[in-house]
């Protein structure tokens, strides 16, 4: 989407995140960081038009885990909701597509996670081609590694830094968007979502040329991601903040790399980058978010504090 | 599609994944509770429902549920199924039934016994039998069964919205 019919901003946000949640589930841990972010524009659930969340069922074990999560939004009446299992930033997505209809003006968007409970490595694996790679079990940060090897071969980058483990961390993000009027009306400090796009690559690993990322190149630019004074990037691991400067054409801008949970951080980065903007850190910024292995997905969104 | 001799028709690539369940806080104290024979609930600060299991949070209101509440044990039959083919561990027939405990707000399903199954009712009076104390463990299994406690039936107006 290069131009929203209805503009859309993101008017408050919160999040959470630990090395290990101990005690609390998933739906305890998210409650207070819903309950703040759509308390801080003075609304309660009952005032959000449109709800949708990004996470991953195969992190908690257990079918339709999403489903439980609802417990912690207070779905009744009855509530217009939907799920990705993906990072959070593509419920975002969602979400302003819905907010493009007339008579839904707010929108509540969260992500959690749990993976310290699991084996993360491993589970990232059941994203893959399942005839060909899942069954090979490949681990994450081995693929990532492929990347970082295709890049040290490529020359093109000069240090490319070495693999780490794979982050894990639990956590949670709830971003509320609204829609022109409405969202000024809940917040001085509306961050206007400008344009947004998401763009995926192919599920096979071998055709893709790792050291580059077509899909945040065609992201960046439907999105119209010029002329921006600073970016917030979602970066899994370390070396791929390389391929992403070269795919957003970034030359010299501050740049805010974070990994995050897993189908937390690139809607964390949404928020952060919403939050440097209302706070005065940039006017006009790029926040990138990813999913999938070796940046198989990635979105982009340009956003901007100057009110329309 | 054809299917020439040497196709690949299935291919078997089994999943295995290995996870670490934690319930929750609200769980934990509900399980640790029934380890030691009592059921508590908690009650909803806006709607003012009783979960019996607590889940920490009001599925309606999305709010979390702070007040516990220790309920007695005993309840109201409010839907019940006789099964006539045995299944693991159980001789046919036996019954199931959802039970509204008083005072909360949802039902639960447990087994009746110590009673003939025709005489299992709507509105039928029924109490928890426990494990033998030694033997229990924080696991709803604690609960072995219902059984009747020969009061009088409920009145209908109390469980007709669970039926």
């Amino acid at each position: 989407m290069a131009e929203l019919r209805r503009p859309v901003a993101i008017v408050s946000w919160a999040s959470f995140e630990t090395p290990n949640e101990p005690a609390r589930n998933e739906v305890e841990m998210l409650l207070p960081v819903i309950q703040e972010a759509v308390g801080k524009v003075g609304l309660t659930q009952q005032d959000i038009g449109f709800t949708v969340s990004g996470s991953s069922d195969y992190l908690q074990g257990f079918p339709f885990a999403f489903v439980g999560a609802l417990d912690a939004v207070g779905a009744w009446p009855p509530i217009r909701e939907s799920h990705v299992e993906m990072d959070g930033a593509f419920a975002l997505y969602e979400a302003v597509n819905v907010l493009q209809e007339e008579g839904i003006d707010t929108a509540l968007v969260y992500a959690f996670a749990r993976p310290s409970r699991g084996e993360l490595d491993r589970t990232l694996a059941l994203q893959l081609d399942p005839y060909y790679v899942a069954p090979l079990w490949p681990d994450a940060r081995g693929l990532a590694g492929l990347q970082a090897q295709a890049m040290k071969d490529s020359g093109r980058f000069g240090d490319v830094p070495d693999v780490p483990p794979t982050y894990v961390a639990d956590g949670c993000v709830a971003v509320v968007l609204a829609v022109g009027d409405r969202a000024r009306e809940l917040t001085d400090t509306p961050v206007w979502i400008r344009g947004i796009d998401h763009r995926i690559e192919s599920p096979s690993l071998g055709v893709r040329d790792l050291t580059a990322s077509p899909s945040t190149k065609t992201a960046g630019e439907t999105a119209g991601a010029h002329d921006v004074d600073a970016a917030w990037l979602h970066v899994p691991y370390p070396h791929q903040e390389l391929v992403l400067r070269e795919a957003l054409g970034l030359d010299g801008q501050p740049v805010d790399s974070a990994t995050g949970p897993v189908m937390v951080g690139g809607l964390e980065r949404l928020a952060a980058a919403a939050a440097g903007i209302a706070g005065g850190k940039a006017r006009r910024a790029v926040a990138h978010a990813t999913s999938g292995p070796c940046l198989q997905q990635n979105l982009v969104a340009v956003l901007e504090g100057a009110s329309r | 599609m054809s299917e020439a001799a040497g196709d690949v028709t299935i291919v078997e690539t089994p999943i295995h994944l290995d996870f670490s369940y934690t319930p929750g806080v609200a769980s934990s104290r509900f399980l640790r509770s029934v380890e030691k024979g009592q059921i508590v609930g908690q009650r909803c600060p806006r709607c003012q429902k009783v979960y019996m299991p607590p889940r920490g949070a009001c599925s309606m209101c999305g709010v979390a549920t702070d007040e516990e509440l220790t309920l007695s044990g005993k309840g109201t039959v409010c839907t019940f199924c006789v099964t006539r083919i045995p299944s693991p561990g159980l001789e046919a027939p036996y019954v199931s039934a959802w039970i509204r405990l008083d005072g909360a707000d949802i039902t639960s399903m447990f087994l009746i016994q110590e009673c003939d199954p025709d005489e299992v009712r709507l509105g039928m009076r029924v109490e928890a039998v426990w494990v033998h104390e030694a033997d229990r463990k924080p696991d709803l299994g604690n609960i072995k069964y219902f059984r009747p406690t020969g009061e009088p039936d409920a009145d209908y107006d109390t469980y007709k919205d669970y039926v």
